[in-house]
């Protein structure tokens, strides 16, 4: 594998493995949800309420992670619950992360009154308390994915138009970025070929670490029940259920809870490694 | 006194603030060296960022003229400046480990120049910056122009740089303290270089720098800077041996001499100093309305 550094051939770390290998099983699953389910998830029957997972006794046979206070099968909900995690986490994050960078890059190569502009925003903006912020959007759009997708963006682009802005400061500072402009470059040309492929290691991991927060933002909604529709199975719909009936079956809260847990761990997780890998140089 | 570069009683402040540069005249000569000696924060960078219009943002042109090619190049718009600007003129950095794009092959950011300025087609701007580079006396040429900044030395990067710089055939090469960033000994080799390359090519050049012993191995004609005001402008000959202004004087007297090692440093004494501030101060007083 050829990367920046050249002919350098670096092992893929432990680390890039682990999170990237549970993200690509959790896509597959969401993919195959409907072929590797051993149950309709959202089948109910009453007389299979709280069964226990596998490993304990009095577990029924094809429900491996046990069942809800209703009966539905856990792990069938879980996998179908990743795929509307991980919808929520590649367009809400790579939305979020295209209107972030964009206003950040603008803010911090050109300055000037773009600069002032874009910053008041951001800082009125992260006055809000991110979340009620999200709750109150939800509440005027109405429940359903499209909402979910427009809070997340809404309340976390502040996060990638401060940190790139940051960093274009620093590169606008550059002299290549003098000397590109002595050539007749124009700003914005200078912007596109200098600043931008130098801010995209950083670009990179923000996207990730975003995607595990869009999927944190979504299971906070659910959890609320403010995601979508009820009937489709969320992770933070489930913790929330399974919540009021810890006592009896501590199962329903915790492995949605351990998925979303490792799901989010992976994202940041990747999204380090990632850019350990994009980093051109040693800085 | 006409020059490829006449600068005419420029002055730059901070805005709202500080004076940066005072009434500042020079003349650069085709095909000629003009050093530009001074303290640091005396203003040297500045003038060659007022004439590539690189100034930061906080500075302003407040008056004067800075005459490129015979074009007053404050009275033309933005867009043609920048244009006549990137044709006829041309920067070797001080830094060359921050002057490369660090995410971008040496090959493009050499051949870029060539494409955007003289419009040459892809390959004939690869061959030539294959010839350049060969110029500069970089080894392997072919495999430095596959690498990324980062893989080469600083003194490669810096033969990069002025590979670079002489890339488009500029008439005017502003060289901003070349050589403070580097080693001892590579410095001397990448002066020499300079100046080679200076002669082959013919252009004209003005070169930066705090020290006068440089000054005196490139330069035809200097001018020396204080508090952002030109003390003396000179011709090379004349000004070694017989420095007209007191702070210049005092400036030659303070270099330190290899033919006598054990002598202790003459620094610029008190009154010279005094008398260079009081010239400012009043320079300043006739300035203002």
């Amino acid at each position: 594998m050829r990367d920046a550094r050249g002919e350098v051939k670096r092992p893929i770390g432990l680390r890039l493995w682990l999170s990237g290998g549970w993200l690509a099983l959790l896509v597959l699953a969401a993919l195959c949800a409907p072929l590797i389910a051993p149950n309709d998830p959202l089948m109910q029957d009453l007389f299979l309420g709280r069964m226990p997972p596998f490993w304990m006794d009095g577990a029924e046979p094809g429900f491996w992670l046990g069942t809800d206070s209703l009966g539905r099968d856990v792990l069938s909900r879980i996998l179908y619950g990743a795929r509307l995690a991980l919808i929520v986490a590649l367009v809400a994050g790579t939305l979020t992360c295209l209107v972030g960078a964009t206003l950040g890059l603008i803010a911090g190569y050109y300055r000037g009154w773009p600069d002032r502009i874009i910053s008041r925003f951001v800082d009125i903006w992260m006055a809000f308390p991110p979340v009620l912020f999200a709750i109150l959007l939800i509440a005027v759009l109405g429940p359903g994915l499209m909402s979910i997708i427009i809070a997340i963006v809404v309340i976390d682009w502040t996060r990638f138009a401060r940190v790139i802005r940051a960093e274009a400061m620093t590169q606008g500072a550059m002299d290549y970025v003098a000397s590109a402009q002595v050539a007749g470059r124009t700003r914005f040309g200078t912007m596109l070929t200098e600043i931008l492929p130098n801010v995209l290691p950083t670009i990179v991991a923000l996207l990730t670490l975003e995607m595990g927060v869009a999927v944190i933002v979504e299971a906070i909604l659910s959890f609320v029940n403010l995601s979508i529709s009820t009937d489709s199975p969320t992770w933070g719909g489930m913790i929330a259920e399974g919540r009021t009936s810890v006592h009896q079956a501590w199962w329903v809260l915790v492995f949605p809870l351990i998925t979303l847990f490792l799901t989010v761990l992976s994202f940041s997780q990747l999204g380090e490694g990632l850019k350990d890998r994009f980093d051109p140089v040693l800085r | 006194m006409s020059g490829y570069l006449s600068i005419r009683n420029l002055t730059v402040r901070l805005k709202g603030g500080a004076m940066i540069l005072r009434d500042v005249s020079l003349t650069v000569r085709a095909g000629q060296v003009h050093g530009l000696v001074g303290e640091s924060g005396a203003g040297k960078s500045m003038i060659g960022k007022a004439v590539l219009g690189t100034l930061p943002r906080a500075l302003e042109v407040v008056s004067g003229q800075i005459i490129l090619d015979g074009t007053d190049l404050q009275t033309l718009d933005p867009k043609e400046r920048r244009r006549r600007i990137g044709a006829s003129a041309a920067l070797i950095p001080q830094d060359p480990l921050t002057a490369l794009n660090p995410s971008k092959r040496i090959g493009p950011q050499i051949t870029r120049r060539l494409v955007d300025i003289l419009g040459w087609p892809k390959i004939a701007a690869e061959a030539r910056a294959l010839e350049l580079l060969e110029e500069v006396h970089i080894p392997d040429p072919a495999r430095v122009m596959r690498s990324y900044p980062h893989e080469l030395s600083g003194g490669m990067r810096q033969r990069i740089l002025i590979a670079s710089a002489f890339a488009a055939e500029p008439k005017l090469i502003i060289a901003d303290e070349p050589t403070t960033a580097l080693d001892v000994t590579v410095q001397k080799q990448i002066l020499r270089l300079i100046s080679e390359m200076q002669s082959r090519h013919d252009t004209a050049l003005l070169f930066v720098t705090h020290d006068l012993g440089v000054v005196s191995k490139v330069c035809d004609t200097l001018s020396v800077l204080y508090a952002g005001k030109v003390v003396e402008e000179a011709n090379m000959h004349r000004f070694f041996m017989r420095p007209i202004h007191p702070y210049s004087a005092a400036l030659l007297a303070a270099t330190p001499t290899y033919t006598d090692p054990t002598g202790s440093l003459t620094p610029v004494p008190q009154t010279v100093i005094d008398g260079v501030e009081r010239e400012v101060a009043e320079h300043d007083m006739r300035a203002a309305p």
